[in-house]
């Protein structure tokens, strides 16, 4: 958001992804989006306390990334659609 | 600029210069005419066809607009083009109908502002996708004000920085607003 990307570790997906396996929606450091901005986002879209929003963007900022909600595939891609929706840089991924 | 506020009994306000309000309103419509999708032109129903298709399978190639429409998976092409082809015409559409309720609720001249809770949730959105766009037409990074400083005086692009940065600013005073 505004200090240097910490270098991103890319989360490790396997070959074959295992059913039982939870989903998680991912968002990922960008230079433009604002860090108030990010934590509201987080607090509007999925209802967290402002102290958990903070985190959550906190950790995007610094390392690069955050898991911001776990759950069915189908919840991660209505998240992922929602948070483009606001501008922000987030994917679907298999934990 | 008088930055926004928050409106006893919900709702924000603010004021804008009649500059302030022209300036949006071109930058939002520019933003309107790139996520409008291209299907919109189609000559025919083959073509509208054809383009949807096309449309909503890959990852934009222009760099503006894959950062406003961006991959739903990454490193997983095949999951991303699925993701894409069910998403991507509604994200357009939501943009562009946030872009237009900014637009309806900016006054031609500038002047007071006053919006409603979701009203504001459409300037927040539209607001963002102009920063997204100029930000990544700029290519600012982390760093944006020493990029800016970094430029000759007569760079051109300093006028579009100085956009940039209050373009930040207004998104800020909303944001706290809203609080």
């Amino acid at each position: 958001m505004s200090v240097a990307p910490a270098e991103v570790d890319l989360p490790h997906i396997e070959d074959r992804p295992t059913p039982d396996k939870p989903w998680v929606t991912i968002v990922w450091n960008d230079p433009i989006n604002l860090m108030s901005y990010v934590t509201y986002v987080f607090q509007h879209v999925f209802g967290y306390p402002k102290k958990k929003a903070e985190k959550l963007m906190l950790d995007v900022h610094h390392k690069g990334r955050a898991v911001v909600a776990t759950g069915a595939r189908e919840a991660m891609e209505h998240n992922v659609e929602v948070l483009h929706g606001y501008g922000l840089w987030a994917t679907v991924h298999q934990d | 600029m008088e930055p926004f506020r928050s409106v006893r009994g919900g709702g924000v306000r603010a004021i804008l210069a009649a500059s302030e309000a022209e300036l949006l309103r071109s930058l939002v419509g520019q933003v309107m005419d790139l996520i409008e999708p291209d299907a919109a032109k189609a000559q025919d129903l083959d073509e509208l066809e054809a383009i949807l298709q096309a449309d909503a399978a890959e990852t934009p190639t222009d760099p503006v607009l894959a950062r406003l429409l961006p991959d739903g998976y990454r490193d997983d092409p095949a999951s991303s083009t699925e993701f894409r082809k069910y998403t991507e015409l509604s994200l357009r559409a939501s943009k562009h109908e946030s872009a237009q309720a900014m637009l309806d609720s900016l006054p031609e001249q500038g002047g007071k502002i006053q919006l409603t809770p979701e009203q504001a949730q459409a300037w927040l959105k539209a607001l963002n996708d102009v920063r997204l766009a100029l930000g990544t037409k700029l290519g600012v990074a982390e760093d944006f004000e020493q990029q800016w400083d970094g430029l000759a005086p007569k760079d051109p692009r300093r006028t579009a920085f100085e956009v940039y940065a209050w373009l930040g600013a207004v998104q800020e005073s909303l944001v706290r607003a809203l609080w």
